[in-house]
């Protein structure tokens, strides 16, 4: 244990001291910037002739939350893939790897320290923008969501994911074929149950066959959904329920089972160990 | 004059275990030198990537406290002898032990350092911290880290440099601190994998002083190099490997044998000349310089005689010191399966 904390220590001071902390800092000010102003001319914008209601205001401020925050878990899912493809591979390819494995060290623990240390940096940031944000949306609008607590941490939670499949690429795969890879498995799971949504709509089960199975393989999307919909407030559920728009990726109208819950936490599990076998085996 | 030789080369051993899943208890050749167990043992170790044999049965041991030249041409599997052997690769068949425990085991490795060829260190940290940083990693008490960090630093000639990023350190810089690296807690074992590659002549000389230091703690040092010179300055044994197996193994004079060489500067060499030269020894041609190998010190000045005498005009004598790589190039332009043996 004590190894895998002393590799989390030097993961989080391989991203301070490469600026990769700073980097990030600076992108995402610039987008909550950017997001304050457009939230905080909300209030001002007219409907019609008229000023705009207040429902009308809390309507566009919910949607336009959701679409942000989609943003966001995008933006960290894309950082969790391209953080965690070269750290193991990176090592493996610079040759940093020769010296440290040969140490009375075991291998896993090595992995489990650059897990931590990553999963913390994509959870505390995700829960500081998100918060941020959140905070934004109510001084400017006065809306909030219904649980905003929860949708960030869901969002936390796929970044995690993402992460965690990244980083067991990248104990077989170059760092750029790995970051390629997660990215590439993200969206397929993305577009996956999008597709699956469409197929319960039109009743086609072939199509829903498929959003399951991808959503079984890659679980990332069903978090996301499960982040969308604490993020609808039930005015904006019932709305979408009377157009009929529930195929939407960004209006999700229940929360996710309690069994999707349960296999994502052992799909998490699963492929961490997977990766630790699989780190320990490898030839270097 | 006869060297040892091992090349049993059953690439097939007949029961093939892989190290880890074998006891202590098995039976194992005994060692060279004798009661305090080796350092180093490896038995019909054998190392596949996919078609290619990078080792094909090599079987040797190596006493605590010898320092041991593993001495080959590139490719000849050396670098992944020592992966075996310090845990970062597994055997396709075969078996070794490090320190009389088989190789893999984790806290074995508390005792080991090792220098790989392709070295690397954190670049974004000081030498100070890749430093501790493996202080932590191999277990080092804490109270003693300083300590040990600040004598390594001065070992490597880097007690100046300490603060700095190994991103600015020039690659012998670099270098130094792997041996550095591999020198800290005071391994029983150092492999060093061809350790002057990236050095000056001083640094060269500094890692001469650092494998003489270790001996003298009594220390084992594995030492992997296509440099002859540098073997013959530091190792007690050598073995030569060549595609994957030992082709002699011995002291080093065992392995050069008793012969001796001479090269000569010559003009106008004819018939005569020619059956005067390998009339003495093996003959070999480097444009007017020919070096002959396996004849009596004492031959000399009749061989200059010899030559004389048959109109041959002679510029320059010289003794060969570098004998081992005569041997060296006799050794590999043998046929695979040869036997070896003196010619002289
Ligand atoms: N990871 C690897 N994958 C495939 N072939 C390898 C690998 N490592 C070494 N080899 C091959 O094994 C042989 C021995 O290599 P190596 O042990 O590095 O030789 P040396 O250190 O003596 O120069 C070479 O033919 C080399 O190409
Ligand atoms: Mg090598």
């Amino acid at each position: 244990m004590s190894t895998a904390l002393t590799i989390a220590g030097l993961t989080l001071k391989e991203l301070s001291r490469r600026r990769v902390v700073l980097a990030a800092l600076v992108l995402t000010a610039i987008i909550l910037g950017l997001a304050a102003w457009g939230f905080a001319s909300l209030p001002r914008a007219s409907c019609g002739r008229n000023p705009c209601s207040e429902v009308q205001i809390r309507s566009a401020a919910s949607i336009l939350l959701i679409m942000m925050m989609f943003m966001i878990s995008f933006v960290i899912a894309l950082g969790a893939a391209f953080l965690a493809a070269p750290a193991i591979a990176g090592d493996i390819e610079s040759g940093v790897a020769l010296s440290i494995l040969p140490r009375p060290i075991r291998r896993r623990d090595v992995l489990l320290g650059k897990w931590l240390a990553l999963a913390g940096v994509i959870t505390l940031y995700t829960l500081v923008v998100g918060g941020i944000l959140m905070a934004i949306v109510s001084l400017a609008t006065g809306y909030q969501p219904p649980a905003p607590l929860l949708a960030v941490a869901y969002v936390a939670a796929e970044g995690v994911m993402l992460l965690t499949l990244a980083l067991l690429g990248s104990t077989r795969l170059g760092p750029m074929a790995c970051g390629i890879m997660a990215v590439v498995l993200f969206g397929v799971a993305w577009m996956m149950g999008v597709a699956g949504a469409v197929g319960m709509i039109f009743q086609n089960q072939a199509i829903t066959n498929i959003g399951v199975i991808a959503s079984l393989i890659l679980p990332t999307d069903g978090l996301w959904r499960a982040a969308a919909y604490h993020l609808s407030p039930t005015f904006l559920l019932a709305t979408a329920a009377q157009v009929g728009v529930s195929g939407n990726p960004f209006i999700v109208a229940a929360p996710p089972t309690p069994a999707y819950h349960v296999w994502a936490a052992v799909w998490l599990v699963a492929v961490l160990a997977l990766a630790a076998y699989s780190f320990e085996r490898r030839d270097l | 004059m006869r060297c040892s030789t091992l090349p049993t080369a059953s690439s097939n051993s007949p029961a093939p275990h892989v190290a880890g899943s074998t006891t202590v208890n098995a039976p194992l050749p005994q060692p060279e030198g004798g009661a305090a167990g080796a350092a180093i043992r490896t038995l019909d170790l054998v190392k596949q990537y996919g078609s290619i044999t990078a080792l094909a049965g090599l079987t040797m041991t190596v006493g605590r406290g010898e320092v041991f030249g593993f001495l080959g041409p590139n490719g000849a599997g050396k670098t992944t002898a020592v992966k075996l052997l310090v845990g970062l690769t597994r055997p396709t068949a075969g078996q070794a032990w490090l320190l009389d425990v088989p190789i893999g085991d984790r806290v074995t490795r508390r005792r080991i350092g090792y220098l790989p060829e392709l070295f690397r260190y954190q670049d974004w940290l000081t030498a100070r911290e890749v430093l501790a940083l493996h202080c932590a990693l191999a277990d080092i008490p804490a109270a003693e880290r300083p300590r040990e960090i600040e004598h390594t630093l001065e070992t490597v000639g880097l007690a100046a440099r300490g603060g700095d990023r190994v991103g600015t350190f020039s690659k012998g810089m670099q270098q130094r601190l792997g041996l550095g690296v591999a020198l800290l807690g005071r391994p029983e074992v150092v492999f060093l994998d061809e350790p002057t590659s990236a050095l000056d002549p001083v640094g060269r000389r500094d890692v001469r002083e650092i494998v003489r230091g270790l001996k003298a703690r009594g220390a084992t040092v594995f030492l992997n190099s296509h440099l002859l010179s540098e073997v013959e300055l530091v190792c007690d044994r050598v073995a030569i490997v060549d595609k994957g197996r030992v082709v002699a193994l011995g002291s080093l004079h065992e392995v050069i044998g008793g012969a001796q060489a001479v090269r000569v500067r010559l003009t106008g060499l004819n018939g005569a000349g020619h059956a005067a030269l390998h009339s003495y020894g093996d003959v070999r041609h480097e444009g007017d310089w020919v070096t002959v190998t396996g004849l009596d010190a004492d031959a000399v000045p009749d061989l200059v005689a010899d030559l004389v005498r048959a109109g041959v005009q002679i510029h320059a004598v010289e003794p060969r010191h570098d004998s081992l790589e005569d041997r060296f190039l006799q050794l590999l332009t043998r046929p695979d399966d040869a036997a070896v043996e003196d010619t002289s």
